[in-house]
Formats: C-alpha cells, sequence, structure tokens
C-alpha cells in the first residue's frame, strides 16, 4: 500500500538577488513498509525534500498525499495531526534538544502537545520508550550535554518514535557518529523499524550505509531525482551517468588508488545548467543534454532513469 | 635511511585528563600514513602537537624529532619557522580556517611573504601557479575570490595551497575530506597523492573512513583511547586485523559489496563507547572487547612487533587471533 506520494513537488528559496529551485519537481512513493534512502551530494537538496514533505519549509508547488489525504491543503490543525504520524530524526540531534530540558522533560513534550496519557501514563510511556531505544534508566533524569554523540542520537529517536509515528524521517543519522557507535545506530533503527511497524525515508550521503539500510534508493542531483532503483538493482546497474560516478567514487579497499570517477563541481543550484543539470560534469554529455532535460524512463521493474543515454 | 620524523612516547595532558598516553611512530619521507581511530581516541591532539599549536596549558611529554631535530622545547617563535615551511597542515572545515575578510590570494601571499623574502608581485605569481597546482580552473580569476565565492571543495583545494605553499617535507591532513561527498572527496585524495609524489612529501592522513586509507594510505596506525593498538600495510591489516579493537570496526562496516543488507541480519556491534580513565590499570578496550579476560584488567597491553612492520597491542595477538580472516568474523 502507498503510504507517502509525492507529484511534481518544487521547493523555491528566495536568496538574495534570485532564487534557488531546491527541489525541483519532484515525484515520489514510499509504500508501507518500505526504507526509501535519497542520496546525493551535499547542498542538492535532500533535506529541503525531506522538510517540505512535512511542511516543515512550504513547497512552493506540487502535491504530498499521506495515506490519501493532501498534506499540501492540510489546516494548520490538520498538519499537528500529521507530524504525529510523520516524525523526522536529525544528525546533530544535540542542536535539536533543549539543553536545559532534561531527558524525561524532552520526551514527555510532545505526549502533552498532542495531549496523550495523564500524568502516570506519560511516565510510563517515557519509561518504556527510553528502554526500547537502550537509554539506562538514569538517563531520564540528565540533560542532553551529559552523553555522548550515540546516547544522544538515542535520545533523538526515542522523541521521534514517542508518538508511534508511521513514517519517520531520518536526515542523516548516523553521518556525525563513530564507525563503532554508526552500527549500534541503525541496528536500533532496524529494530525500531519492526517493532512499530515503520517506513523511513533515510536521507544520507554514504552509499556503504544506504546498500545496507535501503530497500530502494533515489539518486537526487541539483534538485532533481535522476534515478530511482530498488537497492539491488542499483547496484548490479547503475543506469545515469551521475550514480554510475557515485558509486564508483566510494572508497573501495579492493582498488588501491583508481582515478576520480568525475571532475568539477556541483554547479550552483542559483543558476543550474540548462537541458540535463549533470552536462556540465557528463562524460556522455551532447547537444542535445545541453538543450533538452531528459524524461524518466523506465529502465527495468521499479526502475527509471532521466538521461538522453541511459543504457 | 633516519625516517623524516621520529615520535616517541608522546604524551599529551591536561588536568587530570590524560587524552594521548604515549604514542610511538615514524613517518617515512614521501609516505602516506593514516591515522584512524574514533574521535575522542586522540588523534587530533597527536597531530595538533607535531607542529606545535597544543593550547598553552596542555601538558606534553615525550620526543618528536623532524628529520634528525629535536622539536620537543621549542619556543612558539621557533615554531612559527617551522609550522607552514617544513609541516603544513589542513583541516576539515575551511571555512573556519580561512580568513572571510581576505582574498584567497591575499591569504597565500601572507603565508609566502612569512617564510620568503619575496616581493609581492612574484608572490602573487607563485599564488597563481599552487591555485593552479591544486587544480583551481581559471586561477588567475579565482585568486580574487573570497572564501564564501566558493564552493566547500574549493576552499579545500586553497587550503591545501596555502598547505603545500613553501614545500613543506610534511603534510598533515585532519578529516580534511570528511565534510566533502564522495565525488569531491576522490578528487582532493587523488591531488594530495599526486601532490606527495611530485613534491616528496609525506602525508599524514587522518580519517575515520576505513575505505579511504585501504584506498589510499602507505600504511596504518590505529588510536584506541590516547594509544596506538595496531600499526601495519593496510591490505594486512583490513584483510587480518589483529587487535579486537580494529577487528570490531570491520565488522561493524557495513559491506556494500557483498550486498549485506538489513533484511538478512543486524551489523556486528561493538557494544558501549570510548572511556579513557587515567586510573586505568588494564587495556582500555576491554569494557566492549568481547574477548576480554580477567588477565586484561591487570596491566596495559604494551605495543608489540607480531611481524614484519605489523605491530597490536593486545596479548591474545597473535595466538588467538592469528589465523582468524575479517570474512569469518562477519560471516560472509
Ligand atoms: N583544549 C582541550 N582541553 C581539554 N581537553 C581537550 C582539549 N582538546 C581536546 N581535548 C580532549 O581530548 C580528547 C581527545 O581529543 P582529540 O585529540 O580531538 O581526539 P580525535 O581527534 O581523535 O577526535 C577528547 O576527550 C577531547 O575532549
Ligand atoms: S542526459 Fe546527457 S548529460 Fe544528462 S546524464 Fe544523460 S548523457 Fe549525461
Ligand atoms: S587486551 Fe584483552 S581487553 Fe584488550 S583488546 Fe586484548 S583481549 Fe581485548
Ligand atoms: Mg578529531
Amino acid at each position: 500500500m502507498t503510504l507517502l506520494s509525492v507529484h511534481n513537488l518544487s521547493t523555491q528559496y528566495s536568496a538574495g538577488r534570485g532564487t534557488v529551485r531546491a527541489v525541483d519537481d519532484v515525484s515520489l512513493e514510499i509504500e508501507t513498509g518500505e526504507t526509501v534512502a535519497l542520496v546525493g551530494e551535499s547542498g542538492c537538496g535532500k533535506s529541503s525534500l525531506g522538510k517540505s514533505l512535512m511542511r516543515l519549509v512550504e513547497p512552493t508547488s506540487g502535491q504530498v498525499t499521506f495515506k490519501g489525504s493532501d498534506v499540501t491543503a492540510m489546516s494548520a490543525r490538520e498538519l499537528r495531526g500529521l507530524r504525529q504520524r510523520i516524525q523526522m530524526i536529525f544528525q546533530d540531534p544535540f542542536a535539536s534538544l533543549n539543553p536545559r530540558q532534561t531527558v524525561r522533560a524532552i520526551l514527555t513534550a510532545p505526549l502533552k502537545v498532542h495531549g496523550i496519557g495523564d500524568g502516570k501514563r506519560r511516565r510510563e510511556i517515557v519509561e518504556k520508550i527510553a528502554e526500547q531505544v537502550g537509554l539506562p534508566p538514569d538517563s531520564l533524569d540528565r540533560y542532553p550535554h551529559e552523553f555522548s554523540g550515540g546516547q544522544r542520537q538515542r535520545i533523538g529517536i526515542a522523541r521521534a518514535l514517542i508518538l508511534e509515528p508511521e513514517l519517520v524521517v531520518c536526515d542523516e543519522p548516523v553521518s556525525a557518529l563513530d564507525l563503532s557507535i554508526q552500527a549500534q545506530i541503525l541496528n536500533l533503527l532496524v529494530e525500531m523499524k519492526q517493532r512499530l511497524s515503520l517506513s523511513y525515508l533515510f536521507v544520507s550521503h554514504d552509499l556503504s550505509v544506504v546498500r545496507y539500510f535501503s530497500d530502494r534508493v533515489l539518486v537526487m542531483y541539483l534538485g532533481k531525482i535522476v534515478e530511482s532503483a530498488p537497492t539491488a538493482a542499483l547496484w548490479a546497474s547503475p543506469a545515469h551517468p551521475y550514480t554510475r560516478a557515485l558509486l564508483a567514487a566510494v572508497p573501495d579497499p579492493a582498488k588501491r588508488k583508481h582515478a576520480a570517477p568525475i571532475s568539477g563541481d556541483l554547479p550552483s543550484p542559483h543558476n543550474p545548467p540548462s537541458g540535463c543539470r549533470f552536462h556540465t560534469r557528463c562524460p556522455l554529455a551532447t547537444d542535445l543534454c545541453r538543450a533538452e532535460a531528459p524524461r524518466y524512463r523506465s529502465f527495468g521493474e521499479n526502475h527509471t532513469v532521466a538521461c538522453h543515454y541511459a543504457q | 635511511m633516519t625516517p623524516l620524523m621520529e615520535v616517541h612516547d608522546f604524551a599529551v595532558g591536561f588536568g587530570s585528563a590524560q587524552p594521548v598516553k604515549g604514542v610511538s611512530f615514524d613517518v617515512t619521507a614521501g609516505e602516506m600514513l593514516a591515522i584512524v581511530g574514533e574521535s575522542g581516541s586522540g588523534k587530533s591532539l597527536t597531530a595538533l602537537g607535531l607542529i606545535g599549536l597544543l593550547p598553552s596549558h596542555a601538558r606534553k611529554t615525550g620526543s618528536i624529532r623532524l628529520a634528525g631535530r629535536d622539536l620537543s622545547d621549542l619556543s612558539e617563535r621557533q615554531w612559527r619557522s617551522i609550522r607552514g615551511r617544513e609541516i603544513g597542515m589542513i583541516f576539515q572545515e575551511p571555512m573556519t580556517s580561512l580568513n572571510p575578510v581576505l582574498t584567497v590570494g591575499e591569504q597565500i601571499v601572507e603565508v609566502l611573504r612569512i617564510h620568503d623574502k619575496i616581493d609581492r608581485r612574484s608572490a602573487r605569481k607563485r599564488a597563481i601557479e599552487l591555485l593552479d597546482l591544486v587544480n583551481i580552473p581559471e586561477a588567475g580569476r579565482r585568486i580574487d575570490d573570497y572564501p564564501h565565492q566558493l564552493s566547500g571543495g574549493m576552499r579545500q583545494r586553497v587550503m591545501i595551497a596555502i598547505g603545500v605553499a613553501c614545500n613543506p617535507k610534511l603534510l598533515i591532513a585532519d578529516e580534511a575530506t570528511t565534510a566533502l561527498d564522495v565525488t569531491i572527496q576522490a578528487q582532493i585524495l587523488q591531488l594530495l597523492d599526486n601532490l606527495r609524489l611530485n613534491l616528496n612529501m609525506a602525508v599524514i592522513l587522518i580519517t575515520h573512513d576505513l575505505g579511504i586509507v585501504a584506498q589510499w594510505a602507505d600504511r596504518v596506525m590505529v588510536m584506541y583511547a590516547g594509544r596506538k593498538v595496531e600499526e601495519g600495510l593496510p591490505q594486512p591489516v583490513f584483510e587480518h586485523p589483529y587487535h579486537p579493537y580494529t577487528r570490531g570496526l570491520l565488522a561493524a562496516s557495513p559491506r556494500a559489496e557483498v550486498g549485506q543488507h538489513y533484511r538478512d541480519g543486524p551489523l556486528l556491534e561493538i557494544p558501549g563507547s570510548i572511556v579513557s580513565s587515567l586510573h586505568e590499570k588494564g587495556c582500555a578496550f576491554r569494557p566492549r572487547c568481547p574477548d576480554a579476560r580477567a588477565s586484561c584488567g591487570q596491566a596495559v597491553p604494551p605495543i608489540k612487533l607480531i611481524s614484519d612492520g605489523r605491530y597490536a597491542a593486545c596479548p591474545l595477538v597473535p595466538s588467538q587471533f592469528g589465523r582468524v580472516s575479517h570474512d569469518a568474523l562477519v560471516g560472509a
């Protein structure tokens, strides 16, 4: 069943003299129980897309539907209900945790906002989620700064899951963590997904993590989704030249000192290239690519690509 | 041949804390040495110690020799003549190390003129050459840009240009590619590798990315809680890690190349997090080590030569771990 669907969504920011199309005509779907990864270079619009879905930033145009209801048309009150069912986990939980509140207060706040339970019931819920995310019982009366990065991320996860949402947007949740802690947090996210039947939109630039953690991958470049495929299929047959470059750039112990797969920088999103936005870095670019934006083409089951020459 | 740099029993303390507890290693001229480990394991403090940038309230002991010269007791004045000229450094976030109100060119010229008696015109010419050297397109135009006008990757190239401006014998790169995307990261690593070959410059690459180490380093040193716990050539270390911490790190990394997937089972975890206490009696990894036994709590295991160029600080190496391969560990 489709949990979330997005049609032709665009989000613009006005910046100085011009505007930035951070999300440009993006369509996607997330099925119930699925983990969909969104990958791409920093600044390509991943976080903007994640936030636009739940209207933490307002999309400029397009439509978002969550379980049949039109999110883009929701009133403030309806949105509050929606944010109980869609939650977000951030890269730096510390920045989003109030330093003057104890963990107990941080975790109780969403229950109060949504009028769930009385004092006693809330205490039970808070203690249960803390235990489920692996926070020791004495953590509840401590403050965020007393915790290591991994423990803080557990607090961030507990806060996101305490309302038992259906969809969780995870924005680079393990990028700031040490490798030994990253595995703990990924395992916890999988465990909680199974326990609460969650679906995830997992924003990441770490392709090894994405390969492990996702069922399907959306590859984003300068505000556009350029390829969408089941995870195993993407690794087996990446079709878009940018996807290929990304996969080839992942440091691989088996490939000593191979050349960087593509040169050049991400162009400025203020002034994106004409036609196919990847043409300034693409080894296959032709005049057609410079003039005309490629349409999506089917490349196999559940596999679509936006490239004139994908093969 | 004497090594370019010899670090012996180097330790750093603040008050009652001892974040670096005595590390010894050599850097050979022109080599790329990687240092990996958890944050808080003392990598950055060690690096800062090597270029005399520790805060003044830091206590440091041990010795550092550069091309035979003892750097342990230099004054700040003496350090200034070494920093930049003999040892360069680049950090993770170029935005904080670049001056936002000076153009890229002004900053390079400044560095050149600290060390060499050269006039502004030739310094500017040299600055353009340097920007060219680090593959900044249209260097002659970019030289007048301010840092905020450049992308993250370009700023890191500028930092590298400043780092190598005076032809140092050693460049220290502390998490220099961590904030960059993989496609740009690959370009920067390739650039560092070319530069060190062309300039015969050694590089100490501090990173937490094991893939980068395996792909680019000549030698790797693993740190945990202020000590070196393993050292060797990257391929043998990663194919056949000895120390339980290194073994844990490798097992905890998702392995894309074998298609490891969450639906098939969890990643192996290293439980807990790094704890480094001053009054430890035994191995600092003991609270997290799956192989710990009573004897591990009695004394800090010394780092020992296990085989040619391979060192490990665990008494169970190699008798217990000698023949276990990484594949066996992750069940691949
Ligand atoms: N100026 C300082 N004063 C006190 N403690 C410090 C200072 N700088 C670093 N530390 C501590 O030293 C430990 C090691 O830090 P660092 O060398 O930065 O590790 P790494 O580079 O491996 O992340 C950390 O626990 C850190 O908090
Ligand atoms: S459309 Fe052209 S420029 Fe764009 S990715 Fe395909 S080949 Fe490259
Ligand atoms: S000394 Fe003991 S605790 Fe330390 S790494 Fe070896 S087995 Fe583990
Ligand atoms: Mg560090």
